[in-house]
């Protein structure tokens, strides 16, 4: 495993063990962070999956009355019939926060909700499949908006997920093994250093003490010596 | 300076009324006219390529597209995806669907779990 190129030095020693704890404890973080956004988002996925099987079929219902109304009618009436949108939506986008993340939140009304009638045009020159049309894709709307939503936080989600999972990986499997094979490698050396120091200061005092008991012997030999001198 | 530009796009669309677009065929497009969507109709993918850029710098809460033109517009539309707003949706056309909604969320699983595990029984 990659050691980090540092100085086996105490100082750095700390540091190290400071940045091992902030990792360990960003991870576990991060990880609680991922499975609450991935716990959302399958929850999210699991309902986009249910309400798109629903629209596109009443959506391609919409299309087929359409096409009808369309062959029913003269293009320019149906062009002029829905030129001025009588029940016109207005959108307005807020941003709540999920985890973190900024999702988009629509709430949006129809203008003409308060007099019921949705139909932008007279009866007189326009086909029943119009209204038809109009009818099933005024129930749909609500239902679309609601996909658009849910699926622009779907996507949101699954995008800070993603990073999420690397940090989580990046720390757990590079970072954090890193830091320790570095503690531990440090703390060889500074062990290391610590028994050479000792093996030299035993051989110093190994030496001082050969000289001092040499110095004892001649002192007692020179006392010997001259006790004998004295003798005579 | 791109990115820059979309950042600011970012800050500066929270609470305040939106355009829901659409962009398809004419076919497809005609009926959400009735509901005051700016309708914009094109009917080949460079033309809808250009329509999105344009349009996605402005206000726009929700922009719909017509599946036929997401699938070509792939490229151009991940590059606005991590934008909150607008959020870019796939719709069925006047000519069918091509279950690219739904291969979006599938997608979407995939990335965020590493393994189709909603849509894996089809």
């Amino acid at each position: 495993m990659a050691r980090l190129n540092v100085k086996p030095t105490r100082m750095v020693l700390t540091k190290l063990k400071v940045q091992l704890r902030v990792a360990i404890k960003g991870h576990k973080l991060m990880k609680d962070k991922r499975d609450e956004l991935m716990r959302i988002f399958l929850e999210q996925a699991r309902a986009i999956k249910v309400l798109r099987e629903e629209i596109e079929p009443q959506l391609e219902e919409v299309y087929q009355s359409f096409a009808l109304a369309r062959g029913e009618m003269n293009p320019e009436v149906l062009e002029e019939s829905l030129m001025y949108p009588k029940n016109r939506v207005t959108l307005t986008a807020k941003t709540k926060n999920v985890m973190s993340v900024d999702v988009p939140a629509f709430t949006f009304h129809h203008d003409s909700t308060e007099t019921g009638n949705v139909y932008p045009y007279g009866f007189a020159t326009t086909s029943g499949a119009l209204d038809q049309s109009i009818a099933k894709l005024t129930a749909l709307f609500p239902q679309l908006m609601k996909l658009a939503e849910m699926e622009k936080e779907a996507m949101l989600l699954a995008d800070e997920i993603e990073k999420t999972r690397r940090r989580v990986n990046a720390l757990e499997y590079v970072k954090i093994p890193a830091y320790e094979e570095t503690i531990k490698y440090i703390r060889m050396k500074l062990a290391e250093e610590e028994r050479g120091n000792q093996t030299r200061l035993m051989k110093v005092k190994d030496m001082m003490v050969a000289e001092q008991i040499e110095l004892e012997r001649a002192r007692t030999a020179k006392m010997l010596e001259e006790a004998k001198a004295g003798a005579f | 300076m791109q990115a820059s530009n979309l950042r600011s796009l970012q800050k500066g669309s929270g609470g305040l009324m939106s355009k829901i677009g659409i962009i398809g065929d004419a076919d497809s497009v005609l009926g959400f006219k009735a509901f005051g969507l700016e309708a914009h109709v094109c009917d080949d993918a460079e033309k809808a390529a250009r329509i999105l850029r344009d349009i996605v710098r402005e206000d726009y809460g929700i922009i719909f597209i017509t599946e036929r033109y997401y699938k070509e517009l792939e490229e151009d539309i991940t590059k606005y995806a991590e934008l909150t707003l607008p959020a870019i949706i796939a719709i069925p056309g006047s000519d069918g669907s091509y279950g690219i909604g739904l291969s979006n969320v599938k997608y979407a699983v995939e990335k965020a779990v590493g393994a189709d595990i909603l849509f894996g029984d089809k």
